[in-house]
């Protein structure tokens, strides 16, 4: 399986559930339509629950930084939702964990924005 | 899968495409063989992240995709330590030259991390040129190492 996303509006937040792989291939330009789509549709407020993926490569990682990157830029603030330990791993050895802003529970992240 | 419980040496050689799912092949070899030689499950993801990441690199900065271009791949086990060797075709680089994908200006690239993470998840790491040209790296993982 490579990854699988459902993008869902919970008020004005976009979150967008992905599942599986986000590596090179399918899987990270997956995740960078689904975030463009977002951007052009001027959604401000994305939330990526990451709580269904198992597995994420240098790629993928760059895409998560790409869209951080381009949602800031646009003047929106992209976060990250349920890491599982092997992302989270990942973040803090590429020292982007204290990039992005992180959340455990949705309703959190949510409120946050 | 048969379990190797006698530690008898092993090795498997393959001359692979320049295809993105010669990254899934060499991946699923490597693991292969690591879990035969009993690496737990925090090494194999280990492995697995380090055997892919050089095999992107390889097929798609060594290699270019080129379909008459080849990724040689071999991975062999002793006792001691799991042995990955990868080898592109490509016109080489020097590893010298690549920036610090934690150096601050360049923490928010999209691309460079890697052969810093290769580096982090295994216990070796080497690259040169190879003298049949391309680039081949070099990664072991001791066994149980953590």
């Amino acid at each position: 399986m490579s990854v699988k996303l459902n993008t869902r509006q919970v008020g004005d937040v976009s979150v967008v559930d992905v599942a599986g792989r986000i590596t090179l291939g399918e899987g990270s330009s997956a995740l960078r339509d689904a975030l463009r789509d977002l951007i052009n549709k001027n959604q401000k407020k994305i939330l990526l629950n990451l709580g269904e993926v198992n597995y994420i490569d240098s790629s993928g990682i760059g895409e998560l930084v790409s869209g951080f990157t381009t949602v800031t830029n646009s003047g929106g603030s992209l976060k990250l939702l349920n890491l599982n330990k092997r992302v989270k791993d990942l973040l803090q050895i590429t020292k982007l964990y204290t990039v992005f802003d992180v959340h455990e529970d949705e309703a959190g992240a949510i409120r946050s924005f | 899968m048969r379990e190797n419980k006698h530690h008898v040496p092993e090795t498997v050689e393959r001359s692979l495409e320049s295809t993105l799912e010669s990254v899934d092949s060499a991946e699923e070899l490597a693991l292969g063989m690591a879990e035969r030689a009993g690496f737990d499950d925090e090494d194999l993801m280990k492995i697995g992240m380090a055997v892919r990441e050089s095999m992107v690199n390889a097929v798609v900065h060594g290699n270019k995709y080129n379909a008459h271009k080849k990724v040689r791949f071999s991975v062999s086990h002793t006792p001691q330590r799991l042995t990955v060797r990868i080898q592109d075709q490509g016109e080489g680089f020097e590893p010298e030259s690549l920036p610090d994908p934690l150096a601050p200006e360049n923490l928010m690239r999209t691309s460079g991390r890697g052969i810093f993470l290769i580096r982090s998840f295994m216990d070796e790491f080497a690259i040169r040129r190879h003298e049949q040209g391309g680039m081949e790296v070099t990664l072991v993982k001791y066994s149980g190492s953590k």
